[in-house]
């Protein structure tokens, strides 16, 4: 039984600012950034566990989550509308 | 701490675009990976190839090429994992090395 | 122990491109490193040698003229362009193509939007359909700048975007594997698909270019 989604599409995501030592599949740039919820991709085992060869159950929710790259870096040349979709892990994410 | 491997974002020059064929001996490490991952084995993960990947020490990127990397870690997981011994795989390098030539 | 078949197509045309140097050199540590770990797992009856050599084959026979397959299907038929964008792996399995566990999605380039794909964290390449990657998607210089400055990026491919085009970046950092669906080119109006596939590169599928009928 997987964790439930606390997301709904559309909604405004931060991505937390933790540190953790271990196998972490959220970048490092994307960290402290506010996105918005393209969808939820389905719940699948955490692979943060997986690198452990743990289980990594019951499976989290993954979201696609995107970001404008004005809103990610300071100098941005590229056009209003370029964006960075990532699919980052339910638990590396608060509402906005 | 950002990881070294966790690059996305940095400073960086240009796109060598250069392409080469893999050597056989690079398809076979990922044949190796593939095999050991495989449902009926799972003796190593792709998740745990990963992080030993990124345990490697900073130097590895420029020390080491990419398939280097991947077998060094393949070699890793099925220590921790207990499936080879250090051991037995350094007697069969030694052997390996007799053999063949090595350098 | 050089590679006597490789089998890439990063073109209309079909070009060689220098092999790693190999063969008559005394083996790397790495190289006995490889040999000693599957010579060491046969022994222990955890693969066979015959499962090597069928997974180093398996390997070979994945090349980009696979996607290039699906992008044609799509350009040609706009209910299997649906079923794709859809569900990627499914769509690709209807061709006959084997795709394994991978979950593939189809991202569509429009007049509007170019997709482009990176693994920052790693490697993750659509291999089920395109082969092994290039050692450029594997560079620490594409997978910073990827993200960072994709215009500049494609720029050095030989893509230039107008500004009123919209560059989205995916970043696979998990189970999902990204392919990109090119536009198709003006000027192909009745081609038939085995026409329409040899347009089809990898780097167009991985979204640095775009086909063109040069």
């Amino acid at each position: 039984m997987s964790a439930a989604p606390r997301f709904a599409a559309g909604a405004r995501v931060t991505v937390r600012r933790a540190d953790p030592p271990g196998h972490i599949r959220t970048p490092w740039y994307i960290r402290g950034k506010t996105g918005e919820i393209e969808r939820l991709c389905g719940a699948f085992p955490n692979p943060e566990e997986l690198a452990y060869n743990r289980p990594g159950t019951p499976p989290q929710p993954l979201y696609r989550v995107r970001f404008r790259q004005r809103e990610l870096w300071p100098d941005y040349r590229g056009a209003p509308g370029d964006t960075i979709d990532i699919e980052i892990y339910q638990h590396w994410l608060e509402p906005a | 701490m950002r990881g070294y491997h966790d690059m996305g974002g940095l400073p960086a020059g240009p796109v060598d675009r250069g392409e080469y064929d893999y050597a056989l001996w690079e398809k076979r490490v990922d044949a190796l990976l593939v095999l050991l991952a495989a449902p009926e084995r799972r003796l190593v993960r792709v998740d745990e190839l990963r992080r030993n990947i990124e345990a490697l020490p900073p130097d590895a990127y420029d020390k080491m090429s990419y398939y280097e990397r991947w077998v060094t870690s393949i070699a890793n997981t099925l220590l921790q994992r207990g499936v080879v011994t250090s051991d037995e795989l350094g007697r069969k390098m030694a052997a390996v090395a007799a053999r063949e030539g090595a350098e | 122990m050089s590679d006597l078949h490789h089998d890439h197509d990063d073109g209309a045309h079909s070009h060689h491109h220098p092999t790693r140097p190999d063969t008559d050199a005394p083996l790397t540590h790495y190289q006995v490193m490889e040999i000693a770990l599957r010579e060491l797992l046969i022994e222990k009856g955890i693969f066979s040698a015959d499962d090597v050599r069928r997974a180093v084959e398996a390997m070979d026979a994945r090349t980009p003229a696979l996607g290039a397959r699906v992008v044609a299907r799509a350009w040609t038929d706009p209910a299997y362009k649906a079923r794709l964008l859809a569900n990627g792996s499914d769509a690709v399995r209807e061709l006959g193509i084997d795709v394994g566990a991978t979950r593939l999605i189809v991202v569509e380039n429009t007049q509007h939007q170019h997709n482009l794909v990176v693994c920052t964290l790693c490697s993750c390449y659509p291999r089920t359909v395109l082969g092994l990657p290039p050692d450029w998607y594997k560079s620490r210089a594409y997978r910073s700048r990827a993200v960072r400055e994709p215009r500049a990026v494609l720029a050095e491919f030989g893509t230039v975007l107008d500004p009123a085009i919209d560059v989205r970046v995916h970043d696979s950092t998990a189970d999902m594997r990204y392919l990109v669906l090119p536009e198709r080119p003006r000027g192909t109006e009745g081609w038939s698909e085995e026409r329409l596939a040899a347009l089809v590169t990898r780097d167009s599928m991985i979204g640095v270019t775009r086909p063109s009928l040069q």
